[in-house]
């Protein structure tokens, strides 16, 4: 017996439903919207926020990348490929200039996003303000007044136990001068990537049940003090593979003598520069 | 008679009641810029309660709470949206609660819970924020080695300077403060209540002290007034009040502590 799922595996009215709150969530840039999210064939933790989004847009036209660390081909992403790829028959790609909609954990690509592309966000926890306040009737009271002095609270006694702002991912920012938001576990230094984006920037968090979206060309500015700017750390190791310098690296061990490389975390971008 | 500027706090006709249990029956008061109002009663009498109506923590069934800075009692604390509430408590207004642990975080160093309400304010200098806690921590007489140290190593005297210090930051005029010293050992209470006299005149702000030790208002307020079950019974200039109490139960109250 063969079992018909619908295109992109969630029902019409479901998907429909998932849009609606993205509306809203381009409106109020960076703000959190609440949404009913399903029980979706993988547990939490592995992107059930992302792929509800992700099937909630995609159209048969559309071309699909996904990527898990920067890489199109760890488990999760060959898996949530393959998923969309059955559930919808849209192309897939590696490439990134030629995706429309690319899902990824915990990066950004490297190569430039342009107008008309979609990036989907995997959210573990979409509250910035989660570890410095567990009540979430306040922290909603928190954004609803724009008091972000806890997250600054934070920043100061970074600074004084370390001499400098040390989060290195997930680094807490303004969206549209107006609201903090999580950029989702990402490195530091790939924040930069959101601000003034031609790509649509969409994010979802299933366990914890929000959507939040960042809309193109929007304003994203990492908090940070005058005397302490926001400077993200990268090594100055170039690529081990392609040479790149300005790249986001992994440090590898490549040997059982403990030795290390510098590759580029994002696969696609490194394989097109050799 | 003496000349006394406009108030910048009334509360009229304050009722407010727990259940069966009325707590304030149509307390009405006022305080000048720049005085030190106790509030004196014995335990039950309404003192917190009074306390937290004039500062917005608690809405009164009846009576309203006006206040404003500039003679003019043009807002309404019952009125205000929480936003603004909010804001008026992080900056023109104080609370120091009796339990410093109340107020302070305790996860974060001296100097964080410090700077705070400066950060709040929109101060975004690293450097001027380590200056400003310095300058409080000496202010409050905490040795400034101290500014990187988590709260919880401090001394309940030191706590509540902290707490002081990251209230009088952001020099607020109208400062709440309920039974300050109870919590501390008497030894320490002298010194406490003193640098609490200093700062009080020199920070020129007014203050609403909610105290059960008469020794405490007499030291500190230019007027108090006597509380017996959610009533004002009460009021006047410090002295002639605890030398010369007209109310029979305020006659009670400075015999008890002042035995002949
Ligand atoms: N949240 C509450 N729910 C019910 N009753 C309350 C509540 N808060 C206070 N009360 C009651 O209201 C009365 C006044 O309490 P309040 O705390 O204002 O007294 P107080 O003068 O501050 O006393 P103390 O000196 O012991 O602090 C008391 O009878 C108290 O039990
Ligand atoms: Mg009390």
């Amino acid at each position: 017996m063969t079992i018909y799922y619908n295109f992109a595996y969630l029902d019409e009215g479901t998907k429909k439903k998932i849009r609606r709150t993205l509306l809203k969530a381009v409106a109020i840039p960076g703000h959190q919207i609440p949404f009913a999210s399903r029980e979706m064939p993988l547990p939490y933790g592995w992107g059930t926020g992302g792929i509800q989004v992700t099937a909630a847009v995609i159209g048969p036209e559309d071309i699909l990348k996904v990527i898990d660390q920067g890489s199109d081909d760890t488990t999760n992403a060959v898996s949530i490929r393959s998923f969309f790829r059955s559930a919808t028959g849209v192309r897939t790609t590696t490439l990134t200039r030629e995706a429309t909609l690319i899902q990824t954990r915990h990066r950004i690509p490297e190569t430039p996003l342009h107008a008309g592309q979609i990036l989907v966000y995997q959210v573990p926890m979409p509250e910035p303000l989660f570890k410095l306040e567990p009540r979430v009737s306040e922290t909603i009271a928190l954004h609803a007044m724009a008091d972000y002095s806890l997250m600054y609270l934070k920043l100061y006694d970074q600074i004084t136990r370390y001499g400098r702002i040390a989060i290195g991912y997930e680094y807490p920012v303004i969206v549209h001068d107006r609201y903090l938001t999580s950029p989702s576990p990402i490195p530091a230094y790939d924040v930069p990537k959101m601000h003034m984006s031609p790509a649509l920037q969409l994010f979802g968090a299933g366990r914890e049940k929000r959507l939040y979206a960042i809309p193109p060309y929007t304003r994203v500015i990492p908090l940070d003090f005058t005397d302490y700017p926001f400077d993200p750390v990268n090594t100055r190791q170039p690529c081990a593979l392609c040479g790149a310098v300005e790249s986001y690296k992994d440090e590898i061990v490549i040997d059982d003598a403990g030795n290390r490389q510098f590759i580029c975390s994002d696969t696609d971008f490194c394989g097109q520069r050799r | 008679m003496n000349y006394s500027p406009a108030p910048i706090l009334i509360a009229r006709d304050l009722t407010l009641s727990f259940g069966a249990l009325c707590a304030l029956e149509s307390v009405s008061l006022e305080i000048h810029p720049g005085e030190v109002l106790a509030i004196v009663g014995e335990s039950g009498s309404g003192k917190t309660t009074l306390l937290n109506a004039l500062y917005g923590a608690l809405a009164p069934d009846a009576g309203e709470v006006r206040f404003g800075e500039n003679g003019e009692l043009d807002r309404c604390v019952q009125a205000l949206p929480r936003q603004q509430l909010r804001h008026l408590h992080r900056s023109a207004w104080g609370y120091v609660h009796q339990n410093p642990r109340d107020a302070l975080r305790m996860e974060i160093t001296a100097g964080g819970n410090i700077v705070e309400r400066l950060m709040a304010a929109g101060e975004r200098h690293y450097g001027t924020l380590r200056e400003k806690a310095l300058f409080w921590l000496q202010k409050v007489e905490i040795d400034p080695k101290r500014i990187d140290d988590l709260p919880g190593t401090f001394s309940g005297g030191m706590q509540q300077r902290l707490q002081i210090a990251r209230t009088l930051i952001s020099h607020p005029y109208l400062l709440f403060m309920d039974e300050p010293t109870s919590g501390l050992d008497v030894s320490v209470q002298a010194g406490f209540l003193d640098l609490l006299r200093n700062l009080v005149s020199e920070q020129r702000m007014a203050v609403i002290l909610v105290t059960h030790d008469l020794a405490v208002a007499r030291l500190l307020a230019g007027r108090v007034a006597v509380m017996q079950r959610g009533r004002i019974i009460e009021t006047g200039v410090t002295d002639q009040v605890l030398d010369d109490p007209q109310h029979p139960y305020t006659q009670l109250l400075v015999s008890s502590v002042l035995p002949a």
